[in-house]
């Protein structure tokens, strides 16, 4: 299908908006009722025709918006994307997997011509024509990994491996869930991970690191997280947060349904060629609740997972404040009927709410 | 997850005797497409097809990493070992399909380092050809010291002393040349980073006079890759696939489980990676840990084993597999 | 005796060690105030270190108090200087001259031994391979978030960011490249919202 761009803003007026399109392949991060943090990898190697599983980076509807959202945030503060001396290959890496898995993933949409170094892209949506030679910086107007990373949605973190660990040395960070790239640059998994509650006592970033360092070269890997926010904001930076932070202030039971969404983050993790490094792209997606409710299953299980979320963890997500309010409106999509496994909105399948 | 790497099938292309014991394999992919690009000190494991026995042999990666055409290794013929080098010897000829693993690299370098310092003994010159082609690439500084038995077994010191001739040194044991490796170690700037790849005695030597002489454990790479050894037979049981299988004189423990139709993870196949790390879940005998991988604590627990090159003496050997 | 007992953080947080002596062709000792009694406690350890040492020393709030004691050691070079901050181009040309082997000890204030590691690390040597001990003032280094200011001698929770003005709460997240904790606005949801100051780790 030729995807239709919006127009709209993740600022001041919050013009976004999902489609039927974007709502019913809404990454739904609840394979159950509840939640606890895990690893929960799997290949990433496709997926459903039309899932944003699909293809190797997802492009929808949000593409040309983020993309100028991103340009807004990087001129207000450069330091959103930063690359230490040692990863500049890495971009390299990075911008040959984006250039070539677009090309081939979305022919209608971005081309790619390579005659030995000498390359030729062409990103119609963003209407760029770039002849440039490949490993040479001065024939781009960024560094690749800043100049291909503006053209694709999400945030990247480039990773070194090396001493047995994973270091984050490079990123480009503007739609991140309350964490700095500037500050957490430099950082070992451990180290970047650290703010993360509970999970450090569980051993489990010792096994997800170890699963990440043995990620090979054509086997990429995936797993989703998510978190709440307050309008559809991208930018919820923590270098920000004094200024969207009083946005979540201003919930009431009436404007919750169309104000509070769920953010959902599709990570991805593919082996760098050339580098051996590791290229960690977190894409995030928005719905409302009011949109996610329309999906009898999702409004009766997010109900749930919820209400009974730990404290920790609601703490560390950022909507402690919130929770009774987000419950409440949740609970009129609950009507306790029992729900299919897995993440797919099985709208065939599943009953309608019963009033 | 599903175990190892993705595989390429590739035809051999072009083979070359390079000295007595030295021989260079080029493969090309078998469908016409190009290869994927690697990083330097990357290796492949390719599968021999000897018969009834498979064999999975790790391969430094020594051709250019920006060269997608053709990926290059060079085989030394092991007379004393399992007979893998021996069967790409005689029996590999061009235009023999074969399946090579995706690139995998244990031995990268790292990129921080203001001068990359490397020591080489005999075959294990290999992941050097291709870190100094990426070096080339990005004006890395490097300086070579290779030692090897005399000039006729030297593989690569005319193309590596005529490309490179100010930062390669090459040492000649016949001629009763060593390296000085306190003098070469001593004065280095900080930032240097130390890549050794050899036999284990010369490993074992570079990582002790670094670390007597005040170099940080994160600056000396090394890279080893054993070949697994020939033993007596013996029985396993597998609790988890519920088989009960034999080890052959010249097979090893992970060879004898794949033979059984069991999935079972690997990367390396040489005791470094770690990946087949296995639970042993009861045994009476002895177990003869070979790897680099396990701790000394963990080697006597006897509750892990790395299949890929250690073996077992003894009445009963299970494993959670 | 000027030593603390951090109580169990993070990972992200340093934990600081105790010098001991190591081997090596030379040593670079970098420390602060109260810093001095673990250098001369390493030099009783092994007092054939201090013919191979380098020491740079700023004294501080102590004065005098400790350099008669660091001059005994006769260390083979001791620069005695008024700040860290005029320090680093000395250390810069030091660390630029030096050869793999050098052994770093440093010991003092968080704020020292951080940003001294940053140079270190910088010139090539592991931060893992770099000793520490903290002595002294458990004063924090620490960056606003927001404007990306630092703030020296930190000792209560929140403060007032030294350059923007916002209130910050401490947060144990530390970065080795800025050398600094990390400080966010306390009261970014209920603007106004500011809990009265508490000394740290009272």
């Amino acid at each position: 299908m030729t995807i239709q761009f919006n127009d709209e803003t993740f600022r001041d007026d919050y013009t976004f908006r999902n489609s039927q399109w974007a709502i019913d392949r809404f990454p739904f991060p609840f394979h159950e009722d509840s939640y606890m943090y895990s690893v929960n990898m799997e290949q990433h190697q496709g997926g459903p025709a039309g899932s944003i599983f699909e293809k190797r980076f997802d492009v929808d509807e949000h593409y040309v918006s983020e993309m100028r959202d991103r340009a807004l945030v990087l001129a207000e503060d450069p330091l959103r994307c930063q690359s230490l001396p040692h990863m500049t290959l890495a971009g390299w890496d990075l911008l040959e997997l984006i250039m070539v898995s677009k090309s081939e993933d979305y022919p209608d949409l971005f081309e790619l011509h390579r005659d030995g170094d000498r390359w030729h892209w062409i990103n119609r949506p963003l209407g760029i024509d770039q002849k440039f030679t490949f490993m040479d910086e001065a024939t781009l107007p960024y560094g690749p990994m800043e100049y291909i990373t503006r053209q694709t949605q999400g945030d990247f973190a480039v990773l070194d491996q090396r001493d047995e660990n994973l270091w984050m040395d490079a990123g480009i960070v503007t739609t991140q869930a309350d964490w700095s790239l500037d500050f957490d640059i430099g950082m070992n998994f451990f180290e970047w991970h650290a703010p993360v509650p509970l999970a450090a006592e569980m051993g489990i970033f010792k096994r997800a690191l170890k699963f990440l360092m043995n990620i090979q070269q054509g086997a990429p890997a995936r797993r989703l997280n998510w978190t709440m926010t307050v309008n559809p904001r991208l930018d919820t930076s923590p270098e920000n947060y004094h200024k969207w932070g009083p946005q979540k202030m201003t919930l009431t039971p009436e404007n919750i349904g169309r104000k509070q969404h769920l953010r959902v983050e599709l990570q991805t993790f593919f082996r760098l060629p050339r580098s051996n490094g590791l290229v960690f792209p977190i894409r995030c997606y928005l719905i409302a609740l009011e949109d996610l409710v329309t999906v009898p299953k999702w409004g009766r299980r997010l109900h749930r997972v919820i209400r009974d979320l730990p404290e920790e963890l609601a703490e560390y997500k950022g909507f402690t404040a919130n929770r009774a309010m987000i419950v409440d409106y949740l609970s009129k999509f609950d009507d306790g009927l029992p729900t299919s496994d897995g993440i797919w909105p099985d709208k065939d399948t599943e009953p309608p709410l019963q009033v | 997850m599903s175990a190892g790497t993705n595989k390429i099938d590739v035809t051999v292309t072009d083979i070359v005797p390079l000295n007595d014991l030295v021989t260079r394999f080029k493969f090309e992919r078998s469908d016409g497409e190009l290869l994927p690009t690697f990083s330097g000190g990357a290796h492949t494991v390719v599968e021999m097809k000897d018969g009834e026995v498979s064999r999975l042999n790790p391969y430094s990666l020594m051709s250019d990493p920006n060269d997608r055409t053709a990926y290059t290794i060079s085989v030394r013929r092991d007379e004393e070992g399992r007979g893998g080098s021996l069967f790409m010897h005689r029996n590999v000829k061009v235009g023999d399909r074969m399946t090579i693993s995706y690139p995998v690299n244990l031995f990268a370098l790292d990129l921080r380092a203001k001068k990359h310092l490397m020591i080489a003994g005999g075959i294990g010159i290999t992941p050097f050809l291709s870190q100094i082609r990426q070096l080339d690439y990005a004006n890395g500084h490097f300086e070579l010291h290779y030692a090897c038995r005399n000039r006729a077994l030297g593989s690569y010191v005319d193309y590596l002393t005529s490309a490179h001739p100010n930062d390669v040194h090459i040492y000649f044991d016949e001629m009763k040349q060593a390296i000085d490796l306190e003098n070469l170690l001593d004065g280095q700037p900080l930032g240097t980073h130390i890549y050794v790849c050899g036999p284990a005695g010369m490993i074992n030597w570079v990582r002790d006079t670094a670390e007597k002489l005040g170099w940080p454990r994160e600056a000396v790479h090394f890279e080893e890759f054993l070949a697994p050894q020939s033993g007596k037979p013996f029985q396993v049981e597998l609790a988890a696939s519920n088989k009960t299988i034999e080890v052959g004189e010249h097979q090893s423990l992970l060879e004898a489980i794949e033979a059984a139709g069991v999935d079972a993870p690997y990367l390396c196949r040489g005791g470094a990676c770690g990946q087949c790390e296995t639970n042993v879940v009861d045994y009476d005998g002895e177990i003869l840990h070979r790897d680099h991988w396990l701790e000394d604590d963990e080697k006597q627990s006897g509750k892990k084993i790395m299949p890929c090159v250690s073996r077992f003496e003894g009445k009963i050997l299970v494993l959670d597999r | 005796m000027s030593t603390f007992e951090f109580p169990p953080s993070i990972t992200s947080r340093p934990v600081w060690g105790k010098l001991e002596p190591r081997a090596g062709k030379s040593h670079l000792m970098i420390a602060d105030a109260e810093g001095a009694e673990a250098l001369l406690k390493l030099a009783q350890a092994d007092g054939s270190l201090m013919t191979k040492a380098h020491i740079m020393y700023f004294p501080g709030e102590t004065g005098d108090t400790y350099i008669g004691k660091l001059e005994e050691l006769a260390p083979a070079q001791l620069y005695i200087g008024p700040s860290y901050e005029a320090a680093v181009p000395r250390l810069r040309r030091t660390l630029a001259g030096a050869h793999m082997g050098l052994q770093v000890y440093l010991t003092g204030t968080e704020s020292l031994m951080g940003q001294a590691m940053r140079e270190a690390t910088d010139a090539g040597i592991p931060h893992t391979a770099i000793q520490t001990e903290h002595r002294g003032s458990v004063a924090r280094r620490m960056q606003c978030v927001h404007c990306k200011g630092i703030t020296e001698n930190v000792m209560t929770d929140p403060f007032v960011c030294s350059h923007c003005g916002l209130n910050l709460f401490v947060r144990d997240h530390y970065s080795r490249r800025h050398a600094a904790f990390q400080g966010v606005c306390v009261d970014a949801e209920d603007p106004g919202n500011v809990p009265p100051p508490v000394e740290l780790y009272s």
